[in-house]
């Protein structure tokens, strides 16, 4: 219905045979490739055992929205092809099937962080997880343990206070008296904290801590590595570090850990959480013990 | 109604710079970002960030590999400050913590990069963009500068002078996307726009889904002229089914590039019988469209890019993140098969016309960063260049806008700089459809508060018109932009194609007449944002197209197969295009040439 609208749009302004050859190679190109597409469109609706799509089920709330209030899954049958990630399969829904199916996304590339999803039941981000590594159906959730906004939205903003509140700001007790002159840190240093630094702020740690779920207040995994980041920072000086680990060691902070583990399991960028968690403990000891 | 000193709408890289030069100046600054700023698209770039640091490295040395680059479409004023300032704005970030790669001794490490002709690009691993995003994130969080996130900017605040040069820019109107509230944001010393790239006018990019032009498209309806939109920078090598970018290394160590007949195209078709693989981005992306067009694509799509041959200890060595990508964004192992790659969009040189200090033609009208053309990259931008031009013109644009004295620009603006008319053989109308399509209406609309509300109102009328009905779906139309733009107007451009371009851009437009939001919500409607952004897709499409068609001549990234050299004669001057309320207007203006110390004279960009 849509490509003939197009079609008549294009008549009426105009084209002329000699300046656009009806069948130019990109035009067959094109017209091969939407029919493949509606192809494939129909056969994905007509036949669920076709092994070319995919099934997902796809967790739905709205709370403005009649019939959408009370949650529940939808099917969508997905055309697959080699390559194809859950974030493009809910895109190819979305844009398909039905135009109010919510996510978030941006990057495509895990750098954004915006679509850490619960994907068969584990924390994962839609665009880093290839379909042809999950079982059928492939079901689709909003992040456990946080609010959710609409279908896969969940409100990210008690995480982003978590993560403010370690103070999540290189601040040096120094700064070089040249202002052209960069601070030295060595390559061992850098080196240290080089994993930490890689967290992208997508909430899958959080979602999948136990201890987080149980205590809202406790940091959780991402803003104790954001801490580990700078108090492992030789550039910042031992005051300042003193002050990180007095946040550290707050009722809610690094001793809630119970070493389970499970943040560092689904964190798409492989930040040894739990090993991050377990550092910050023993520097807290050490500097206990100093005053002792 | 929101009020502020100034308003950045957008935080990535340029808006988060800007910010803090703005609050450093004692101004009250918001940001007004429809990401959270850690979201952006700034934290994609991996490469580096030019700046001469070296002792016996020079900002005039940087400045002339920049001016060469651009093919001498660059003007020489926003060359030199930018060379000049971005050693600084290094070693600020530096400050500022960032996890710089370093040397034995503790330095920051720099590294040579296409078209330099010295290390000069310091980095961060390979997610040097990552680093400079979160580094100045938390530098806008420990100042306590207020950020609006998950607010959508639907439409500038300006005043409806004829002349745009006479209009001022009050403020912005944004949209709550978790809420659907929509509010007028006052900002009464300047707005500054910094929305990233348009890449979503392809099909195929580098880019974000978030990157949608919409600062350009906003502020080009508002009256500012776009800037030499039709260069565009393409990268040969990106994943086929999500457009992730396979970086140069791959084929700096030795990859090869395969058609369907296994042929090593780089030599058996004679694109590059010296450089192979290592041409240029230009030259090896014209390469591989020629062969899948000729029908040796891989499933008519791509080519292959081989790394096998260089054994997994050195794969694993120094390409493991490219293993990695294939992997999870491709479901290719790159150990066991060859990795299919295809031409991607990449970055757009060219945008919002502003001045060295930030400033548009509209008063207070600001732009900055890859949606900003100043114009430093001129035709084609060198690898390592666009973060220090989103932290060097970021912050001019945030001190200027605060109000402080960074002394007169020298760059023109607006119709003033005109030097020549345009005349463009278009087959369609171009603009509005219908004719008009004034960026403020009401005529007698004066004074900040009341040029704020209006442009509220406009934009509630407009939201409730779209979410009224049952017309098409916005995903439509867009596609079809994306295809024409990704078949006509990408590495190779000729004159058929690009008028046929321009009709179907044309059907687009009426096509989206009819658009209308089908998900009935308040509550984080997706459907609403993407429909408006496709009116902006749209806008910028048309203007990528227009200038690519008039601009006679093969300069940097723009190849015409009519024209197949530079020519310096006619064609040493800036394509503009007024949206001239809803009847666009192309002209033409000249590039400055002449620099602090000295004149550019254009030379052959060979390497
Ligand atoms: C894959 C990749 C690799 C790259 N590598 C390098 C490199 O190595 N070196 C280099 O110098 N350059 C590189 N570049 C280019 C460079 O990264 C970008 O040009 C630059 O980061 C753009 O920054 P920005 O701040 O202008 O935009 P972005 O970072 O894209 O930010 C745009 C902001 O605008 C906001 N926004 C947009 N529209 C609206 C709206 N309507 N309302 C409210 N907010 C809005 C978004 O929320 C976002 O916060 C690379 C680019 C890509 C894509
Ligand atoms: S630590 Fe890992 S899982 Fe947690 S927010 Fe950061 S990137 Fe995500
Ligand atoms: S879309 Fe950005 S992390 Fe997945």
């Amino acid at each position: 219905m849509s490509t003939q609208t197009t079609d008549e749009d294009s008549e009426a302004t105009g084209q002329s045979d000699s300046e656009a050859p009806a069948s130019s190679p990109g035009e067959r190109r094109r017209a091969e490739k939407r029919e493949r597409q509606t192809e494939k469109a129909r056969q994905a609706a007509e036949t669920e055992s076709d092994e070319e799509t995919v099934l997902l089920k796809v967790f739905r709330y709205d709370p403005e929205v009649e019939g959408k209030r009370e949650p529940r899954f939808d099917d969508f049958h997905v055309p697959f092809y080699k390559g194809m990630t859950v974030l493009d399969a809910l895109i190819y829904a979305r844009d398909t099937y039905d135009s109010s199916l919510t996510f978030r996304h941006s990057c495509r590339q895990a750098i954004c962080g915006s679509d850490a999803l619960f994907i068969n039941g584990r924390q994962r981000l839609g665009c880093k997880t290839q379909l042809s590594d999950l079982d059928e159906p492939v079901r689709i959730e909003p992040l456990p343990h946080q609010d959710v906004v609409k279908d896969l939205v969940v409100d990210m903003e008690h995480f982003y206070d978590q993560m403010e509140s370690v103070e999540p700001y290189f601040d040096p007790d120094e700064l070089p008296s040249d202002d052209m002159a960069e601070q030295r840190q060595s390559r061992e240093n850098r080196e240290k904290i080089k994993m930490s630094t890689r967290c992208i702020w997508c909430g899958a740690c959080m979602s999948s801590c136990n201890i987080a779920a149980g205590d809202n207040q406790y940091l959780g995994p991402a803003a104790i590595n954001k801490a580990y980041r700078f108090a492992m920072d030789e550039r910042e000086g031992d005051e300042r570090k003193e002050k990180r680990m007095e946040i550290m060691e707050q009722e809610h902070g690094v001793w809630r850990c119970q070493t389970q583990f499970s943040c560092t399991e689904v964190c798409p960028k492989d930040i040894p959480l739990t090993e991050h968690i377990q550092e910050l403990k023993r520097e807290a000891v050490k500097s206990n013990l100093k005053f002792w | 109604m929101y009020e502020h000193d100034v308003l950045v709408v957008g935080a990535g890289g340029a808006g988060l710079r800007a910010a803090i030069a703005a609050h450093e100046e004692g101004a009250d600054v918001a940001m007004v970002t429809k990401l959270h700023p850690v979201r952006s698209h700034t934290g994609a770039a991996e490469g580096g960030i030019n700046a001469a640091l070296h002792p016996e490295d020079s900002w005039e040395l940087h400045a002339y590999d920049t001016m060469k680059g651009s093919d001498y479409l660059g003007d020489a004023p926003a060359i030199d400050t930018f060379a000049q300032d971005a050693p600084e704005e290094v070693i600020q970030l530096e400050h500022w913590g960032m996890p710089f790669s370093r040397e034995d001794d503790g330095k920051v490490s720099q590294r040579p990069f296409g078209g330099l002709s010295h290390p000069r690009t310091t980095y961060a691993g390979a997610e040097t963009g990552h680093h400079l995003l979160h580094t100045m994130y938390e530098q806008v969080v420990k100042r306590g500068i207020e950020v609006y996130d998950e607010w959508y900017v639907l439409d500038l605040a300006v005043t409806d002078e004829d002349d745009p040069s006479e209009r001022e820019c009050h403020g912005v109107v944004a949209y709550d996307i978790q809420t659907g509230e929509i509010e007028g944001f006052k900002g009464r010393k300047g707005t500054i726009l910094a929305t990233g790239g348009p890449g979503q006018v392809f099909d195929h990019t580098t880019n974000a889904v978030a990157n949608t032009g919409d600062g350009p498209a906003m502020a080009y309806r508002a009256g500012v002229p776009l800037e030499d939109m039709e260069m565009i920078q393409f990268h040969p090598t990106t994943l086929p089914s999500t457009g992730v970018l396979i970086s140069e290394g791959v084929r700096g160590e030795g990859g090869i590039l395969y058609n369907a007949e296994k042929e090593r195209l780089m030599f058996e078709h004679g694109y590059a019988n010296n450089d192979g693989e290592l041409a240029s981005r230009d030259v090896v992306s014209r390469a591989e469209l020629t062969e899948i067009n000729a029908g040796r694509g891989i499933e008519d799509e791509y080519v292959h890019l081989d790394m096998r041959h260089l054994g997994e200890e050195r794969i694993i060595d120094r390409l493991e993140n490219i293993l990695h990508l294939a992997e999870d964004f491709e479901g290719v192992d790159g150990l066991d098969e060859p990795m299919p790659v295809k031409p991607g969009q990449h970055y757009a040189m060219g945008g919002i016309e502003v001045d060295e200090n930030g400033e548009s033609c509209i008063s207070g009208l600001y732009a900055a960063g890859e949606c900003a053309c100043v114009s430093l990259h001129g035709a084609n931008r060198l690898g390592g260049n666009a973060l220090p031009e989103l932290l060097v013109f970021g912050a001019r644009a945030g001190t200027d806008a605060a109000g402080a004295d960074i002394g007169a620009p020298e760059i023109e603006t607006g119709y003033e700089a005109k030097s020549e008319d345009g005349d463009l053989d278009s087959p369609v109308e171009l603009g509005a459809v219908g004719g008009t399509d004034v960026a403020a209406d009401g005529g007698a609309v004066t004074g900040a508060a009341s040029t704020v509300e209006a442009a509220v109102e406009r934009a509630r009328e407009r939201v409730d018109s779209l979410m009224d009905g049952d017309g098409v779906n916005h995903a439509e139309v867009r596609a079809d932009i994306q295809e024409t733009m990704t078949e006509n107007v990408n590495v190779f451009r000729n004159e058929d194609g690009l008028k046929q371009a321009l009709r179907d851009i044309r059907g687009a437009r009426e096509h989206y007449q009819d658009v209308s939001v089908h998900d009935p919500s308040r509550t984080y409607n997706t459907d609403l944002i993407q429909t408006i952004e496709t009116r902006n897709i749209i806008d910028l499409a048309e203007a990528i197209t227009a200038g690519a068609l008039a601009r006679e001549e093969f300069r940097g990234a723009h190849w015409r197969q009519e024209y197949q050299y530079r020519d310096d004669e006619n064609w040493i001057k800036h394509t503009m295009l007024a949206w001239n309320d809803g009847d666009p207007e192309l002209y033409y203006k000249p590039v400055i040439l002449e620099g602090a110390e000295k004149t550019y004279e254009p030379k052959e960009r060979s390497y």
